[in-house]
């Protein structure tokens, strides 16, 4: 195997793994499948307030084991995901929220882009619409360039 | 087309620097607490140190108190201990502390080699009540009131800087509060 593959194969593998959550310790993991899932769909989509671009789910901080342990037990106890949620957020505000609320502060953060997108398809439209609409067929040819024209059609002399 | 439309895009282009000129300046790792103006969580926990003695957050009432959250193995609470140190001895600050999942042997070292500035240290060996004050790392330290509210929360170490400009104003003021 050439250096070049051998390093190309390493970063496949890499990326393969690194893609997958590592994060989760088996002494974390709770033994109702059911609730070990609705556990892990609600860290994965919580904030790691260490390291901001991780998911508590994804992040090896200390921090965010801490969290994983926390938001277990309480859907151990029997709370929804809903309580589990705002019993975090109630702490560390919706920041922590990696999928922000849809709320008056956050309207311009959701509707934004489709809002920019059809303002530009309005203006857009309203161009394309204008300039069909514009008379852009030569007027008609006068008299007198109506007799040039038969002469010079008529003439055959080379 | 007049000649406004024609600037238009680089005056939206401006806005634009304008506005990311301005989100530059932000600290996206500050995270602003939302405990400002609220009560301390309540917490009740072991006093580090001393058998048979609670810390409880109702001890953190009454006057303007820090609660510092700080632990051995916490590089940057060491930078920021001999300004903690001197403000204490110099009567300057009614200090708290809570050690946030250290382990008592380890503490006990930290505090006996670089001194104690602390009135009383919670031992938050499970770290849940760090969780309750939302607590994003070491140091951090809690500003509270007369009321036992929050009123400010201070990220990363205390130096003579943030001392001077920030905190001992807010203190002052705080203090001036009926």
């Amino acid at each position: 195997m050439t250096v070049r593959l051998r390093v190309l194969l390493c970063l496949v593998l890499w990326c393969a793994i690194g893609g997958s959550s590592l994060a989760v310790e088996p002494d974390e993991i709770l033994p109702s499948a059911q609730q070990e899932a609705r556990a892990r769909s609600i860290t994965r989509e919580l904030r790691c307030v260490v390291c901001q671009n991780q998911s508590v789910d994804d992040s090896d901080a200390p921090l965010a084991k801490d969290i994983r342990v926390l938001v277990r037990e309480r859907v151990a106890s029997g709370e929804t995901d809903e309580q589990v949620r705002d019993y975090i957020v109630q702490r560390y505000g919706k920041f922590v929220l990696l999928r922000p609320p849809f709320e008056g502060d956050t309207v311009l953060l959701w509707i934004g882009p489709f809002a920019i997108f059809l303002t530009a398809v309005t203006i857009a439209a309203f161009y394309i619409w204008r300039r069909g609409n514009e008379k852009n067929v030569a007027p008609p040819l006068t008299a007198t360039e109506e007799l040039d024209l038969n002469r010079l059609l008529q003439d055959t002399t080379p | 087309m007049n000649r406004f439309a024609l600037l238009l895009p680089l005056l939206l282009f401006l806005g634009l620097v304008a506005y990311f000129a301005v989100g530059l300046t932000r600290d996206p790792s500050l995270i602003q607490s939302v405990l400002i103006d609220k009560p301390l969580p309540a917490f009740d926990l072991p006093a580090a140190g001393v058998d048979g003695v609670r810390v409880t957050s109702a001890q953190l009432s009454g006057r303007v108190t820090l609660l510092n959250v700080f632990a051995s193995w916490c590089i940057a609470c060491k930078v920021e201990h001999p300004v903690l140190l001197k403000l204490a001895k110099a009567k300057k600050i009614e200090l708290y502390g809570l050690a946030w999942k250290d382990k008592p042997e380890e503490l006990k070292n930290w505090l006996s080699e670089l001194g104690n500035p602390y009135a009383a240290i919670a031992d938050d060996a499970t770290g849940r009540t760090a969780i309750d004050l939302g607590v994003t790392g070491a140091p951090e330290t809690y500003i509270i009131d007369r009321k036992g509210q929050v009123r400010y929360k201070q990220i990363g170490p205390i130096d003579d800087y943030v001392w001077e400009n920030t905190l001992q104003p807010l203190i002052a003021r705080l203090e001036a509060e009926q």
